[in-house]
């Protein structure tokens, strides 16, 4: 067996007194997609800020590919393959997407000082990247600014697919993205699962999770509350672990209890609901 | 092969399907492009012959390329997300080096316009780590070193020679030769004149094209041009993907240092004297060219051509209003409120550009 293409094993991360990660462990196999699930301050961020090379973990051991890793920037985590896109998305709105697609890694012809930035191909790659995740770009040199949300995250794993990312780390690609968005960016998810890489897909939403996922890591207070094959859970059990279920059954219950008035049997039922 | 010809063909169909005018709006330089040409219009029709005439456009074109040269440095530095205030003392400190060195010290006038350069590229280096190192606003620190500058200038100069002023530079040693790069002039007989006078074209419109070719090809067609709109767009995006923020900076703020220099270096030449007070306000006038060219004035979007147009527009206005015969004291009020509408004009078209689907 291969050894997997990225593995935390007992990750500590302290932040003065607060533990933001207790000791989580999570491995991740070539050309599966990992649903990191959680709701908020249950260390989602931490985790990935770790794998992605921007903290360092204060306990614990960090693997690439069977082979310890310390990264010291988002740079070095880059070079070892691993690309994170952010919410943000690191995107200029001005610029063109050929221009931001090529951002510091721009292909050039001639030599010397005639060496220059090869336009056309940086157009060409551009438009073939965008067709093979199955979106037609109308023009490469229009500015990213007027694609939509889903549009723009599609080109930003376009990009991190093209530069050759083994492992990418998706923060909440869809948590600010309609309905109809969010499935195309989920396709796209697919589609570079099938071309081998394999996805971290960090979300709070287990409707977006669950069609896409191999496996889910359920974060909650630092913690793994465990990893699952799709087998293993179905989407309401899912649902009922990542916010906190027994928890939110006891406030249902407690609520019950004190409920004569109308309001609060309403708030017990939307809760009964959830879970 | 045959697949690749099938894409592009495909790519010619999706470029047609868009408005050729949408396209042309996405340009930065088309608000100073057609703003030049409307104030041409104006002036042609309110001053007439003597502004358009070829002394006439000698005239408004000396100033224009002065302020362009300069404009075109300030686009890059504003592109690249940073303001260069200091340039206007810049220029009094370079042609005074100049002039000391050739005139006071008699030295080769060439050796003193090298000198000056080296200063002038020291100093830029300088706005630029200051502004990486201390976090601050270029605004701030290059509003400080523009004081620093012209005190020193001042200062020294009154020191070494006991005046504000040095003349005397046309007998300096080289003069000759460096007066063929840097003030020659092109006399071409204008036959609008009555009395057969020509008008003459200074070499420095030949820079300041040369300059505003080469500064295009730099941001348009170069992995730096495109590390310029990266850093002004947003620094920390582009140090994630590996552009070296800090070092393309630097360089930014020692090209508008050298820019100073050369209009420094041909004012001095072509007048023949240098005084300490040159290039006051200019790092202002640069900055309107420049913010009148299309450029936005938080980085990340304009172009070198709309800065030499934003300056074009500028040295027309401002000899315009002489040959119209107002009083000149208006120039300044014209240009201010043209300064705004420019900013309110471009914005609308940056804003039809990226609505532009």
């Amino acid at each position: 067996m291969t050894p997997p293409i990225l593995e935390v094993r007992e990750i500590y991360k302290y932040f003065g007194n607060v533990i933001a990660l207790n000791g989580v462990s999570m491995r991740l196999q070539q050309g599966e997609v990992m649903c990191l699930l959680g709701d908020n301050g249950a260390g989602k961020s931490t985790l990935i800020k770790i794998l992605s090379g921007v903290h360092r973990p204060d306990k614990g051991e960090y693997l690439v590919q069977g082979r310890p890793v310390a990264f010291s920037s988002p740079r070095d985590a880059l070079d070892h393959g691993i690309a994170t896109v952010y919410q943000d998305l690191a995107m200029i709105p001005l610029m063109s997407i050929a221009r931001n697609f090529f951002l510091g890694s721009e292909p050039t012809v001639g030599r010397g000082l005639l060496k220059r930035f090869d336009m056309a191909a940086a157009k060409r790659i551009v438009r073939d990247e965008m067709a093979k995740m199955g979106i037609d770009i109308r023009d490469p040199e229009q500015p990213v600014g007027t694609l939509s949300g889903g549009e723009r995250q599609s080109v930003a794993i376009a990009r991190a697919v093209y530069f050759g990312a083994k492992v990418l780390i998706l923060d909440e690609p869809t948590s600010a993205l309609g309905v109809k968005q969010a499935g195309t960016v989920l396709r796209y998810i697919a589609r570079a699962r099938a071309q081998g890489v394999a996805v971290i897909f960090i979300t709070h939403n287990p409707h977006h999770a669950y069609p896409i996922g191999d496996r889910f890591t359920i974060l909650k207070r630092g913690q793994t509350l465990g990893t699952f094959t799709k087998q293993d859970i179905t989407r309401d059990e899912m649902i009922h672990l990542m916010s906190g279920g027994d928890e939110l059954a006891n406030l249902e219950h407690e609520l019950r209890e004190f409920a004569n008035d109308a309001m609060a049997q309403q708030l017990a039922d939307a809760i009964h609901e959830e879970v | 092969m045959a697949s690749i010809a099938g894409q592009s063909d495909k790519t010619d169909e999706r470029i047609r399907r868009e408005s050729a005018l949408k396209k042309l709006l996405r340009r930065p330089e088309l608000g100073a492009i057609s703003g030049a040409i409307l104030v041409w219009i104006i002036f042609a029709l309110a001053a007439g012959d003597r502004f358009v005439s070829l002394r006439g456009s000698a005239n408004f074109l000396a100033v224009a390329s002065e302020l362009g040269i300069l404009a075109i440095a300030v686009s890059l530095l504003m592109i690249g997300g940073e303001f260069d205030l200091s340039i206007g003392s810049m220029i009094g400190a370079c042609g005074m080096i100049i002039a000391i060195l050739s005139v006071q010290m008699g030295w080769n006038i060439w050796a003193a316009i090298a000198v000056s350069l080296i200063v002038a590229l020291v100093v830029g280096a300088i706005n630029g780590l200051l502004v990486i190192r201390t976090r601050l606003p270029s605004f701030i620190i290059t509003l400080g070193t523009l004081f620093i500058i012209r005190g020193l200038t001042i200062g020294l100069t009154r020191l070494v020679t006991g005046r504000t002023q040095v003349g005397g530079v046309k007998d300096a040693l080289g003069y000759d030769s460096a007066s063929q790069v840097f003030a020659s002039v092109l006399s071409i007989v204008d036959p609008a004149s009555a009395r057969g006078l020509s008008a003459n074209f200074p070499i420095s419109i030949l820079w300041w094209l040369l300059i505003a070719a080469l500064a295009t090809y730099v941001l348009l067609r170069t992995r730096p041009g495109n590390w310029i709109f990266g850093i002004g767009g947003d620094a920390m995006a582009a140090r994630n993907v590996g552009v070296p923020v800090n070092r393309m900076k630097i360089i930014l703020f020692m090209l508008t240092a050298a820019s100073a220099w050369l209009v420094a270096t041909i004012q001095v030449l072509s007048v023949g004297s240098a005084d300490t007070l040159r290039g006051e306000s200019r790092e202002f006038y640069a900055i309107i060219a420049v913010v009148i060219g299309g450029n936005l004035l938080t980085g990340g979007y304009g172009s070198a051509i709309g800065a030499a147009f934003g300056a074009l527009i500028f040295g027309m206005v401002q000899q315009g209003i002489v040959f119209t015969g107002i009083d000149s004291d208006w120039f300044l009020v014209f240009m201010g409120a043209m300064l705004i509408i420019a900013v309110l004009v471009n914005n609308y078209i940056r804003k039809l550009a990226s609505e532009a689907r």
